[in-house]
This record gives structure tokens, C-alpha cells and sequence, in this order.
């Protein structure tokens, strides 16, 4: 069977240009790019050519404000943590949103065991944060401010180059989590004001287990990994040679083909979402209808589980996702749908349908004509739904 | 995540008495949407046996496997040997339950027992047998959720 693949968000693809400049690197061109032998200038050589392909992809002003790490998890890490531990003097406040990923969100509750103050803000219906609270909410203490670009799960886009002026003002570091829009939207540090982003090379159609840091020249953190002092002392360890390769070509290819696949995804995802809200009754888009990511739709549809969903649609051939609780290792709702005011009951039945490169016209046609016949065999069977009315 | 057993999907794709009973004799409703799992058991006793049984239900994947393989277990018993069917012998019936199921999901026994004792209440008799059972900790849902 042919899988209909609507969960970029989780995985994406290696795109095979990008296979292929990484070939060379795992056997003939394996040098430690530390050597300072020929083979060893040549790996340096070529990283200095990432860091300068992926510097340009969010308008960096110098390559070498970006370091390698293993993974957009990584770089929220050392982000957050390299910089609450570094500006222990100025205080001990950060502030941050509600509707957070994870790995932000598990970084700052550890830190809140170590003393620090957290606050999280609301977001409205939509997701947005509040500029104005956002404001309010800064103390003399306030050393960080942790909001992402977009959310993954619902798809909004915040006003990030609002929150960055307001950061810059008062003086506190902005950190922007950037992993769902990276490679998707136009992403300028110096423009926004952001003075660490993090971001992971798989969000570009590159290799997993690679991801970057950008940290504005001035702005200062402690490593969190220790070691031979590789990336100017704050990422100790080898450097991931193919991986980085691999991740500068995604990058490279990404800022060449953006604009072009953005405005194709942003049509398709438009008529998925018209397209499903048009075909079920009792459905909901979950999100903003236009300030939103170009390949993010989600819904919630009363009366059924969002797992259950995600399980009948696999087997119409068709990979999705749920935002709700039993995918998750939690159990819990979405974080994220109930910050939003979105009842628990309802919360638990999301469906995340995220698209990609390879996403076609004919597979949002197939998503839209086969929804509405998974949601219908669950409603069946659902004692939430009034007798006779499915 | 760890793959649902085929059994258990065979059961999902094509769930077996599904519905309601015209005048049930006892209804059992256990779980909350909230959390993400509500069952609902319905059943037709005659001379102390299970006639039918039907589900409804809201949840995962394995809430609607184990609500259909229960009602399979329970049709034609007596009732106090689907009292006696626990949340393992659904899971069995099922060739196993991914770990993170077996609590959350794993509620359909506990439907079932509802729906037998609001019968037992319907029909003013005293459910020596299920409090008996219960403190024994040999029903096994209501000893699990103490765990």
C-alpha cells in the first residue's frame, strides 16, 4: 500500500541531494577536522562551509555565531541552561509561554528545582502570546525570554520580532526555539532581535542527530558538555562530520527553494483545511486560520479519541499524528490545546496532519475523501454522541 | 511506540457488538472523557446468564479492542463467571497490550462489572458476591486502580 505521509512534524525524509554530499564524508573524507593534517583541513573546511550555508538561511551576521549540537533538543538545552548558569548575577527569573515544546519546557523545570523562578504566560484562543504581558512580566531578575518562532503542534506563528524589540529594550536575552520553522519561514536574527535560536537539520530534509545553536556575538553561556573544547568551548566532542555536511546542504537548498515551496504548501494546506472542515460535522480547526505554518493543519473532532484516529487512518494508508494523550508518554491532553482554552474532553480528540516536500495535490485529495470515513466508524461506537444523530 | 498485537487490531477494525440494548438489564459506564476513555457495557440477563452484551465506547485504540474483546468473553456466562473475568484475562485474550495500555485503557472488565452489579441493584438483591470479591481484591480492576 501506498502511506500517505502527513507527519512531517515527527520525521522528515533525507532529501537524496542531500545524501549524496554527505557520502564522501563518512569513509574517504572522514578526517578529525582538528587534524592538522590534509585530511583533516579538508573536514574543517568543510564544516566552515555549513556553518557559512546555515548562517545565510537565518541571516546571521557571522558564521561562526553558530554552533554544532546533536539535535534541536540539545541546543534548547544549552540555550537555556548555558545561560541561566552564566548570568547567575543579574538574576534568577526567565519567562517563557504556556505552550512551550518539551524539551523547553522540562530544561526550565529543572531549572525552577535549582532555584529560578519561571513565568509562564497565556495564549489566547489561537496561541498567541500577549506582547503587553509579556512586557509586564519582566522583572530586574529576568535574564531570558523563551518563546518559539512557531508552535508544532497547532501551527501559529508568534510575533517574534515584536517580543525581540521588547526584549532588546529591557535588555534580557531572547532564546526562540525555532525547530517548527525552520526551513519554512524566513527566519533574520538581526531583524527579530534574537540573540539564541535553535533549531535541528531533519526540519531542513537533513540527517537526524544534528542540530545548531545560533548565539548572537556578545551573548554569552556556559557549556552544559565538557570536554576537548570543539566549537569554540561550548560543544565539546568530535564534530559529526556527515551530519554537519548533510545539514549545510539542507540548508543551502532550503533557502533556495523556500519561497517557491512555501507558497505550494500554504495552497495545500488551505484546501486540506477547507477541504475537511467542509466534509465532517462537530470539527474545528485547531490554531489560526492564516498566521500559521505553511504545511500545519490540525483539527478536533467531538465525540471520538484522537489515537483511535490516528490508527483508522493508518489503515486507509495514511500517517498522522494526535496532539493528545495516548501517543504521548504522558497520558496527559496537549499542553498546548488546553493553554489555548480548549476544553480536556475535546482536547482528546486532535488530529496533527503535517506535510512536506514531497506532498502532492492527490494526497491531501486522498486525506479529505478518507477523514470523514475513519471519523465516522469511531463516532459509531462512541457513547458521547446522541442516539441516532451520527 | 510498541505495536498494538494483531489480535488486538483485528478486534479494533472490526469491533464485535457494538450498541445498545433495547431495555437493557444493566447498564455499567466506566472512565471519563476527560482522560481520554469512556465505556459504556450494556447487557440482557435471563435466568442469571448474559444473553447479550454491547459497548459503546470512547478512547484509544486499545479501549476499543478490549471493550469488543469483553463483551465476547461475557456473552453466555452466568454472571458470576463474568464476574469473575479480570482486566488480565481481556489483556491475554488480546495476545497482550502494550505496557502503557494496561491501566489507562484497560477498563473494559471494570464496565462489565459495573453493568452486572447495577443489575444485581436494579433487581434489589444484595451484591454479597461482587463486595465479596472486591475486598478479596480478586476483581481485578478495582484492585488495580489502588495500585
Amino acid at each position: 500500500m501506498n502511506i500517505v505521509y502527513m507527519d512531517y512534524a515527527s520525521s522528515s525524509p533525507v532529501d537524496p541531494r542531500v545524501i549524496e554530499a554527505m557520502l564522501p564524508y563518512f569513509s574517504e573524507k572522514h578526517g578529525n577536522p582538528s587534524s592538522v593534517h590534509q585530511i583533516g583541513r579538508e573536514s574543517f573546511e568543510a564544516i566552515e562551509d555549513s556553518r557559512r550555508k546555515i548562517a545565510s538561511l537565518i541571516n546571521a551576521e557571522r558564521p561562526d555565531e553558530l554552533i554544532f549540537t546533536s539535535g534541536a533538543t540539545e541546543s534548547i538545552n544549552l540555550a537555556i541552561k548555558g545561560l541561566a548558569f552564566r548570568r547567575l548575577d543579574k538574576g534568577k527569573h526567565i519567562v517563557t509561554s504556556k505552550i512551550e515544546h518539551i524539551s523547553t519546557m522540562n530544561a526550565l523545570k529543572f531549572l525552577s528545582t535549582k532555584g529560578f523562578k519561571i513565568t509562564y504566560l497565556p495564549v489566547d484562543e489561537f496561541g498567541f502570546v500577549d506582547p503587553v504581558a509579556l512586557n509586564d512580566a519582566i522583572t530586574r531578575e529576568t535574564i531570558l525570554i523563551s518563546i518559539s518562532y512557531a508552535n508544532g503542534e497547532v501551527g501559529t506563528i508568534q510575533n517574534v520580532g515584536e517580543i525581540g524589540k521588547i526584549a532588546r529594550d529591557q535588555g534580557v536575552t531572547f532564546h526562540v526555539d525555532a525547530v517548527a520553522a525552520i526551513g519554512k519561514l524566513s527566519i533574520d536574527v538581526r531583524k527579530d532581535c534574537i540573540d539564541l535560536l535553535s533549531f535541528s537539520s531533519n526540519d531542513l530534509y537533513g540527517p537526524k542527530g544534528v542540530g545548531a545553536l545560533f548565539i548572537r556575538k556578545g551573548t554569552k553561556i556556559e557549556p552544559i558538555i565538557h570536554g576537548g573544547g570543539q566549537e569554540r568551548g561550548l560543544r565539546s566532542g568530535s564534530e559529526n562530520l556527515p551530519g554537519i555536511v548533510g545539514f549545510g546542504k539542507a540548508a543551502e537548498i532550503a533557502k533556495k527553494e523556500m519561497e517557491v515551496e512555501t507558497s505550494r504548501l500554504t495552497e495545500l494546506r488551505d484546501k486540506l483545511i477547507k477541504g475537511i472542515l467542509k466534509k465532517t460535522e462537530n470539527v474545528w480547526l485547531n490554531g489560526h486560520p492564516t498566521k500559521r505554518l505553511p504545511n500545519n493543519a490540525n483539527f478536533r473532532f467531538k465525540f471520538i479519541e484522537g489515537e483511535s484516529l490516528v490508527l483508522r487512518l493508518s489503515d486507509f494508508g495514511i500517517a498522522s499524528a494526535t496532539s493528545s494523550a495516548c501517543t504521548s508518554k504522558t497520558l496527559e491532553p496537549s499542553h498546548v490545546l488546553l493553554a489555548m482554552g480548549i476544553p480536556a474532553a475535546d482536547a482528546q480528540g486532535s488530529l496533527l496532519l503535517t506535510m512536506g516536500r514531497w506532498t502532492q495535490n492527490e494526497d491531501v485529495e486522498y486525506v479529505i475523501d478518507n477523514v470523514p470515513l475513519a471519523v465516522d466508524f469511531l463516532r459509531k461506537l462512541s457513547p458521547l454522541i446522541p442516539q441516532g444523530d451520527v | 511506540m510498541k505495536m498494538y498485537s494483531r489480535k488486538c487490531m483485528e478486534h479494533f477494525r472490526n469491533p464485535r457488538n457494538v450498541g445498545t440494548i433495547e431495555n437493557p438489564d444493566g447498564v455499567g459506564r466506566v472512565g471519563n472523557p476527560v482522560c481520554g476513555d469512556l465505556m459504556e457495557i450494556q447487557i440482557k440477563v435471563e435466568n442469571g446468564i448474559l444473553t447479550d452484551v454491547k459497548f459503546r465506547t470512547f478512547g484509544c485504540g486499545a479501549a476499543i479492542a478490549t471493550s469488543s474483546m469483553i463483551t465476547e468473553l461475557a456473552k453466555g456466562k452466568t454472571l458470576e463467571e463474568a464476574l469473575k473475568i479480570t482486566r488480565g484475562d481481556v489483556a491475554d485474550a488480546l495476545e497482550g497490550l502494550p505496557p502503557i495500555k494496561m491501566h489507562c485503557s484497560n477498563l473494559a472488565a471494570d464496565a462489565l462489572h459495573a453493568a452486572i452489579k447495577d443489575y444485581y441493584e436494579r433487581h434489589g438483591k444484595k451484591l454479597e458476591e461482587y463486595e465479596e470479591r472486591k475486598k478479596e481484591g480478586l476483581i481485578d480492576g478495582e484492585k488495580s486502580t489502588k495500585t
